[in-house]
C-alpha cells in the first residue's frame, strides 16, 4: 500500500516543478515592473547583510539594518506612497544580477559600484552614495591627505584596485598587502603601517567598531554606488532618479546619513556630487 | 608562462631571495635550538626534561602561522616593532625547532645505553659521552629525518606571504592576482621551490651514504 502511495506522489511533485518553473520563466519575461510594484505596493529590493553600516543582519532582531535598508524604505514610501512596503532579500556580488534578471528582485541596492562593464547587463540610477578609495589611521596620526604617505607603510588587500592606486597617488608610500580586511586592520593597529587604505564604506565600517581610528584624506578616487535595474525598466528607473532627488531635496536622506554615519569619526558627508 | 616570468622578473628574484634568506637563518637557529632542547630533553635532571617537554608540545602543536602571528601582531603591541620578515623567521625557527628536537632525542635513544655506561665507566664525563660518543652516532641515524624538516622548512616559509614578508609566496599572491594568470604563476612558483628543495635532498642523501 505505502509503496503505491509513493508512486502517487511522484508525478504530484513532477507537476509542482513544472508550475514553479513555469512561474519563473513568467517572471522573468520582460514585463513593466513599475506597473506590478504599483499593484502590490511592494518593491523587492535586493540588498547586503554582510557589510556593516550599509547592510548587516542585525542578531538582537534578526532583521537586515543599515544605511542601504533604511534608503530602500525611504525610497519605497517616496515613490509608492506612505502604505506601501519593502521587501528585502539578501544578495552577495555573486547573486544580485542573476537574481534581477529572474524577476526575483526588483531593484539592486547593494553597494553596487557604478561600472560600464555592469552597465551593459543593468541600467543604474544616478549615485546614491559616493564610494571611493579612503584612508584610515589611529586618531593620532598626523597623515591628512593621501599625498602625506610618500615614505609611509600603508596597509591594503591583495589583489584590489587600491593597490594600484597607491602607485598613482603616493608612488614613494611601501604597501603591505594582506588576505583580508580583518588582517589588514589588526597590521595596522600592531603598528606595521601607519595607514589602511580601501573604499570609504569598509573604513567607515572599521571605524564605527574600534574607538580610536579615523577617516582622513575625503575620497580620493570615484567609485560611487547607483541603484541598478533591470534593462529596459525605463519607467522604474525613472521613478527611482526622481525618488532620489527628492529625498535628497526633503532632508530624508541627510537624516539617514546622520543616523548610520554620523558617529563615524573623519567621514565626508557629499550629498550632491 | 615565460611571458610572465619575465614581465614580474623582479617580483619572483626578490621573492626568491627573501625565501632563501629566510630559510638560511631559520635552519641555523632551528638546528641550534633543536639539538639544544634535544640534548635537555635527555638531561639528567628533571626540571631540565621538564622545560624541554613544555617548549617542544608548545611549538609542535601550536601551526606555525598562530606562532608566527603572534609575533608579528601581539608582541608590536606591547614591546617593540617586529617586522614581517622577522617575526615569520622566527616563528619558523621556533616552529622547525621543535620537530628537529624530536628527531635527535629519538637518535640519541636509539643508541644503546650500553655506550653511554660504557663511555662514563672510562673516565668520560657525562658532556664528554654525549658530545664525543652520544651525539656522532646519533647524528648518523637522524640524518634523513633531519633532511625531511629541512625541506619541510623551506617550505614552511610560505608563512611569511601572510605577514607580508615578502617572500616567494607573497610576490606569487600579489603577481596572480596583479595579472589574473594564477596557475602559471603558482607554477614558476612551484619550480622555484624545487631549484631550493631538490638540490638539498640530494646533498642529505649524499651525507647519508657519505656517513654510513
Amino acid at each position: 500500500m505505502k509503496k503505491y502511495r509513493r508512486i502517487w506522489l511522484l508525478p504530484l511533485i513532477f507537476g509542482l516543478v513544472f508550475i514553479l518553473a513555469a512561474c519563473s520563466v513568467k517572471q522573468s519575461k520582460n514585463k513593466n515592473v513599475y506597473q506590478e510594484v504599483k499593484q502590490s505596493k511592494t518593491i523587492t529590493w535586493g540588498v547586503r547583510a554582510d557589510t556593516r553600516l550599509f547592510g548587516l543582519m542585525s542578531v538582537k532582531t534578526g532583521k537586515i539594518e543599515g544605511f542601504e535598508i533604511d534608503l530602500a524604505k525611504a525610497l519605497t514610501k517616496q515613490i509608492l506612497g506612505k502604505d506601501a512596503k519593502a521587501k528585502f532579500v539578501q544578495t552577495t556580488p555573486k547573486t544580485r544580477i542573476p537574481l534581477l534578471k529572474n524577476g526575483n528582485i526588483d531593484a539592486i541596492l547593494a553597494t553596487m559600484t557604478i561600472t560600464p562593464e555592469r552597465a551593459k547587463q543593468v541600467d543604474f540610477t544616478k549615485p546614491y552614495f559616493p564610494s571611493g578609495q579612503s584612508l584610515l589611521v589611529p586618531d593620532s596620526s598626523k597623515i591628512k591627505d593621501v599625498k602625506d604617505l610618500n615614505g609611509k607603510t600603508v596597509l591594503a588587500v591583495k589583489g584590489t584596485t587600491a593597490v594600484d592606486n597607491m602607485a598613482k597617488f603616493a608612488p614613494k608610500a611601501k604597501v603591505l598587502e594582506y588576505d583580508d580586511y580583518g588582517q589588514a586592520f589588526t597590521a595596522l593597529k600592531a603598528g606595521q603601517g601607519q595607514a589602511m587604505t580601501t573604499d570609504n564604506g569598509v573604513l567607515a565600517g572599521i571605524a564605527s567598531e574600534n574607538r580610536g581610528y579615523k577617516l582622513v584624506g575625503g575620497t580620493f578616487t570615484q567609485e560611487p554606488y547607483g541603484i541598478a535595474v533591470n534593462k529596459g525598466q525605463t519607467k522604474l528607473l525613472n521613478k527611482l532618479n526622481q525618488a532620489l532627488v527628492e529625498v535628497k531635496k526633503n532632508g530624508t536622506y541627510h537624516r539617514i546619513v546622520e543616523k548610520w554615519f554620523g558617529g563615524v569619526p573623519g567621514f565626508k558627508e557629499v550629498e550632491n556630487e | 608562462m615565460i611571458g610572465i616570468l619575465t614581465s614580474h622578473w623582479s617580483e619572483f628574484i626578490t621573492g626568491f631571495g627573501n625565501t632563501i634568506l629566510c630559510s638560511l637563518i631559520a635552519l641555523f637557529f632551528s638546528l641550534v635550538l633543536g639539538i639544544g632542547f634535544a640534548l635537555l630533553e635527555v638531561a639528567p635532571i628533571k626540571f631540565l626534561r621538564i622545560i624541554a617537554k613544555i617548549y617542544i608540545e608548545l611549538f609542535r602543536n601550536i601551526p606555525l602561522l598562530v606562532i608566527t602571528m603572534v609575533f608579528y601582531l601581539v608582541i608590536p603591541q606591547f614591546f617593540f616593532k617586529v617586522s614581517g620578515f622577522v617575526a615569520g623567521t622566527i616563528g619558523l625557527s621556533l616552529y622547525t625547532s621543535a620537530f628537529i628536537a624530536e628527531n635527535i632525542r629519538a637518535g640519541i635513544n636509539s643508541v644503546g645505553d650500553g655506550q653511554m655506561e660504557g663511555a662514563l665507566s672510562n673516565g668520560m664525563t657525562y658532556t664528554q659521552a654525549m658530545r664525543y660518543v652520544i651525539l656522532p652516532q646519533a647524528m648518523r641515524i637522524v640524518i634523513p629525518p633531519l633532511g625531511n624538516q629541512f625541506i619541510n622548512l623551506i617550505k614552511n616559509s610560505s608563512v611569511l606571504a601572510f605577514v607580508a614578508g615578502f617572500d616567494l609566496m607573497y610576490q606569487a599572491d600579489v603577481v596572480a592576482l596583479s595579472s589574473f594568470q594564477t596557475i602559471n604563476t603558482y607554477v614558476i612558483v612551484g619550480v622555484f621551490y624545487l631549484i631550493l628543495t631538490l638540490p638539498l635532498s640530494y646533498y642529505m642523501r649524499y651525507l647519508e651514504k657519505k656517513l654510513n
